[in-house]
């Protein structure tokens, strides 16, 4: 972040990109080809209202709610749009459920392709190129790095996302979680549990 | 879940995000042409070393868009550039705390 201190005597200049979105926006806006406004709603949108808290939502739902999961695993859409979960980057949702027999992992080798109106907006990692080329060639290793040991007689899958494809990872619901209500069911649901490289947290006792 | 990351590091990168899904949602480019012409660049930027997933994607995000309203004519290189340095002037001329603007 820039300094905060007032003995500047003029204002403090953002680095090169920043002006150079600014201009691409001034021409844009000037062209009439786009509207100021609705560029600082997406941005709220995005920093207030979207995030991971809306897959944790649908992860719950489905530990509890066996008809639920059964819908989300065969034809997720029309259920995420009824939750308010359809969108941009999301249109084609699939929902891979983590198993005693298999752990599932998302990447986007492309670029970054990530189910936005469930996650919201990738974490950096995801976006490195030690992610993205690693994850695919030795899944177990990068896990362990995030602290994710699979056991070798469980099965690593790793979904490889597209511009079209977005995929959901269901972690397993963790033991003594049976009495929970689904809004503490939520709180262990974190975002990258959802991307497969956590495993959903353990209940405090 | 406790301590969240910030969603965007930079304000640019939140700008240029917006400014990229609101010309999608304009239908200035589907979002297939996006990633391919966004990978094309990434794969291009990391022959100069690996990508950390920070201020280097959004430079490589931002390269896109440049070329992509370039080659649509929306926004030519040279006004860019332009536009870009007066902005610069903007900032350089405009005492601490009062609110920058194009003359």
């Amino acid at each position: 972040m820039p300094h905060d201190t007032h003995d500047h005597p003029h204002a403090l200049l953002p680095p090169d990109p920043a002006l150079r979105v600014r201009a691409l926006e001034t021409i844009l806006t000037e062209k009439g080809l786009i509207d100021p406004a609705a560029l600082d709603e997406i941005i709220d949108t995005y920093e207030h209202k979207i995030g991971p808290q809306n897959g944790a939502k649908v992860v719950a739902k489905m530990w509890t709610d066996p008809a639920f999961r059964e819908a989300m695993l065969t034809d997720p859409m029309p259920l995420l749009d009824e939750m308010g979960f359809y969108g941009r980057q999301g249109e084609h949702m699939v929902i891979v459920e983590n198993t005693p027999q298999v752990h599932n992992v998302v990447v986007c080798t492309l670029c970054s392709c990530y189910p936005w109106p469930l996650l919201g907006i990738p974490p950096g990692w995801y976006k490195s190129d030690a992610y993205r080329a690693r994850v695919v060639r030795e899944p177990r290793a990068v896990l362990a790095e995030f602290g994710v040991t699979v056991p070798a007689d469980k099965k690593v899958r790793v979904w490889d996302s597209t511009a079209e494809i977005r995929y959901l990872v269901v972690p397993e619901r963790p033991a003594g979680t049976e009495g929970m209500t689904v809004a503490e069911l939520e709180k262990l649901v974190s975002r990258n549990s959802m991307i497969g490289t956590a495993l959903a947290t353990e209940p405090t006792t | 879940m406790s301590c969240p990351d910030p969603v965007f590091e930079a304000p640019w990168h939140a700008q240029l995000f917006a400014l990229t899904v609101h010309l999608h949602a304009q239908g200035t480019f589907d979002w297939p042409a996006w990633t391919e012409a966004f990978g094309a660049t990434l794969a291009e930027h990391r022959l100069s070393g690996d990508l950390n997933g920070g201020d280097d994607y959004f430079t490589a995000w931002l390269a896109t868009l440049e070329r992509l309203l370039d080659a649509n004519n929306m926004a030519p290189p040279a006004a860019v550039e332009a536009t870009r340095d007066a902005w610069k002037q903007a900032y350089l001329s405009t005492p601490h705390g009062d609110p920058v603007r194009l003359s």
